[in-house]
């Protein structure tokens, strides 16, 4: 079951066109990235999905149901682009943007309290907003985001700029709300909270999709036939012992427990490899090397340069 | 609560707290008062100080022909030359010599009066009516008329035109040129200032919106077009807010005043005139009757202020000043949307401003003017009509000009409202980028 499905979404502007046919589906309660590089149309497309902007073509549904301006109290949106008015207080200031997204005054007063008392901020509900640090003033943004309890939520970029303890605060809470059964989209630059957190991934870059699909599958598809090799006993051997269906990428012979890098050529197997290593040296360990997500976005992101 | 509605409320709400508002509430209407008072001040202040005026005759025959008043004394000097005095009569303590030739019966520039300073226009007609007025006599006397002097005393009249406008119910209301024109003017630069003011509020508080970066989190709530008319909309009703206090406390003020002051005010005006004919039979003393012209005047003000119909002067107010900021509001707000700090609003600025000092260059003339054809297209033309229409509304206008008028500001209004929207849209979510005319030009047509 798909929370949010957008097919063949166009986008153009005056000078370039964001978006070109564009295709996603968002499955309900994952966490859901969104990759690509700078100017590739993740911005774009987040906001079609909020409906600031109106795609030129394409059909956009949310629950199964053609998207409605009603779905905007469904979902919770933090913008890279992040800020919060200046002078206004705190908690009056929440209280605003939560009845904008049709949340009552007592539900919104309620719910702001509860979040207050769990990041032990209740002290600063009169603060004004200029008052604040810059890391305060990203946990009233958070709360913002997420105080009218929506089914989808859209961080974009989320962790630029927080310091190491509130990324991992709002890391928690991230995984705390898919817990409860929130479907987030997740846009970001950063490949390690990537693997950390998605469970599907869609790659963008110049306004068209390029990869798409649960991240386990693209990284299985992007598999290189390498594994990782530790073993104790003389490198030479192991060098000796593999014939021209192998490639000896690294070895690193200075500890007890040496290791090496291998990959299969011509349709080997990985029993194979091992069966050729047990008589040369003595094994421990033996894994698959997994492509990393920033491997893949930088191989897929060139190849689509070069076409 | 609409989204809207709720927006509106917070852009009035935190305009309303702020110590400004609170401040321009109680010191406005003193501000206004200052304007109307200072000058006023000023020339009284400026009159006080006694002046002594010698008079040079070549002829000797204007002695004691020049009166006294309170603030200018004459003294004849016999046997002086001119020469003499100019270069010294500061030594004797005079504020300027007056140089009155032999030929001044035939030749009107030979009244010459030297000083560093120049006399201000009251000195100038005083002394020019004086002299008028007794070579007048002089000429009359060498007809040799029986009784002149008697037939001279009886013709001379002073005479003070009053307006009296006729309404077609036949009702009279006392109409002074002089309250109209102020009123007018009053209404115009009323409008031309909360346009301005609360126009530029509008901008600032959309600047701040993309400064601070909060645009996008409110934008995911609500359709960029629902934030701009709310935030419009709010502030109006700040400035309509403001206006009120100011014409409460002001009435007040004016009402306390004029009753405790000017009872008489209550009678109407052809009552007035009746019972001062009845007084007045007699030949007054010239003394008493200048006192009485005074008081004439400013009793035919406050009852021309008494008499304006303060309903239409507010109804044709709150519409002119509602529209014509809408107008205006929706223009700034475009420009606050296209750029991202205030510096760089000047380019901008220009095309908006421009009408609106424009009308209040018109506004001036108008005043004098109300029926010219200046006046009937400035107060046509949707940009110049709010200020322009507001001051000639107090002298009486026709009903179709004023509807059109209305109507084009309307259509005006709306129109510019759709254009500036679109710009809006698109200029909110615009960072960092030099936009120009034909950027925005491309915003319009594409979006």
């Amino acid at each position: 079951m798909e929370i949010f499905n957008a097919e063949n979404v166009v986008k153009k502007f005056i000078h370039t066109t964001a978006l070109d046919r564009v295709s996603i589906s968002i499955p309900k309660g994952s966490i859901y990235g969104l990759l690509g590089p700078n100017g590739a149309g993740k911005t774009t497309l987040i906001r079609i999905i909020n409906q600031i902007t109106a795609p030129d073509e394409g059909s956009l549904f949310f629950n199964g149901k053609s998207l409605h301006p009603d779905h905007i109290s469904n979902i919770g949106y933090l913008p890279e682009e992040r800020g919060l008015y200046k002078k206004m207080k705190v908690g009056e200031q929440v209280i605003y943007l939560a009845r904008l997204k049709g949340l009552s005054k007592s539900e919104a007063n309620k719910k702001l309290k509860y979040w207050f008392e769990k990041f032990e901020i209740t002290s600063w509900w009169n603060k004004k907003v200029q008052e604040l640090s810059k890391g305060m003033q990203q946990k009233v943004q958070f709360i913002v985001t997420v105080i009218h309890e929506p089914e989808l939520l859209i961080f974009d970029e989320p962790f630029s700029g927080f310091d190491p303890i509130n990324a991992d605060m709002l890391k928690n809470e991230i995984l705390s709300l898919q817990e409860r059964g929130s479907t987030i989209i997740f846009s970001t630059h950063n490949m390690g909270s990537v693997e950390e957190l998605c469970d599907h991934i869609t790659l963008v870059d110049k306004g068209k999709t390029l990869i798409e699909g649960p991240i386990d599958n693209i990284r299985d598809q992007y598999r290189t036939d390498t594994y990782e090799v530790g073993f104790q006993g003389d490198p030479e051997k192991l060098k000796n012992a593999l014939n021209k269906h192998y490639e000896l990428l690294e070895i690193n012979g200075d500890n007890d427990i040496k290791s090496a890098k291998i990959r299969l050529l011509h349709h080997t197997t990985d029993n194979e490899l091992i069966s050729l290593l047990l008589p040369a040296v003595h094994l421990v360990s033996f894994n698959e090397v997994y492509p990393n997500m920033h491997d893949i976005f930088i191989k897929v992101v060139n190849e689509n340069k070069g076409s | 609560m609409n989204k809207i509605g709720l927006i509106i409320r917070r852009e009035y709400l935190t305009r309303v707290r702020k110590r400004s508002f609170i401040i321009m509430s109680i010191l406005g209407p003193l501000i206004f008062a200052g304007f109307m008072v200072i000058p006023a001040w000023m020339a009284m202040s400026e009159d006080q100080d006694l002046k002594k005026i010698a008079i040079v005759d070549s002829s000797n025959l204007f002695m004691n022909v020049i009166p006294d008043t309170d603030y200018l004394t004459f003294e004849y000097l016999y046997n002086t030359k001119l020469h003499d005095i100019k270069e010294n009569y500061r030594k004797g303590g005079y504020y300027g010599v007056l140089y009155i030739s032999h030929i001044v019966a035939s030749e009107p520039n030979s009244v010459i009066f030297y000083s560093d300073k120049t006399p201000n226009q009251s000195t100038k007609i005083h002394i020019s009516k004086a002299i008028e007025e007794y070579i007048r006599d002089q000429k009359l006397l060498a007809y040799e008329i029986e009784d002149l002097d008697n037939i001279l005393k009886s013709v001379k009249t002073r005479i003070n035109v009053r307006t009296i406008k006729l309404s077609d119910d036949g009702s009279e209301k006392e109409s002074n040129t002089g309250i109209v024109m102020a009123i007018g003017y009053i209404g115009g630069f009323l409008i031309y200032m909360f346009i301005f003011f609360f126009g530029a509020a509008v901008m600032r508080g959309v600047i701040e919106e993309k400064v601070n970066r909060i645009v996008e989190v409110v934008i995911s709530s609500v359709k960029p077009f629902q934030l701009m008319l709310g935030k419009i909309l709010g502030i109006a009703m700040v400035g309509l807010s403001q206006f009120l206090i100011w014409v409460v406390s002001t009435f007040l003020l004016v009402t306390i005043t004029s009753t405790l002051f000017f009872p008489e005010l209550n009678m109407s005006p052809t009552d007035r005139v009746v019972a001062q004919d009845i007084m007045s039979t007699a030949p007054a003393e010239i003394e008493t009757e200048a006192a009485s012209e005074e008081m004439v005047e400013i009793m035919s003000a406050l009852s021309t202020l008494r008499n304006i119909d303060f309903g239409v002067m507010l109804g044709s107010f709150l519409f002119y000043f509602l529209f014509g900021y809408l107008l205006y509001a929706a223009m700034f707000a475009s420009i606050g949307a296209a750029v991202d700090n205030e510096t760089d609003t000047q380019q901008f600025m220009l095309p908006v401003t421009i009408p609106l000092i424009l009308s209040l260059v018109v506004l001036v003339n108008v005043i004098s003017n109300p029926d010219s054809s200046v006046a009937f297209w400035f107060s046509i033309i949707p940009f110049t009509s709010p200020v322009v229409m507001m001051a000639r509304i107090p002298f009486g206008v026709p009903y179709w000009e004023v509807l059109l008028s209305m109507g084009l500001l309307i259509i005006t209004f709306l129109g510019m409202t759709w254009v500036a929207a679109k710009i809006y849209r698109t200029g909110i979510l615009m960072y960092g980028k030099k936009v120009n005319y034909r950027e925005i030009w491309k915003w319009i047509r594409y979006s």
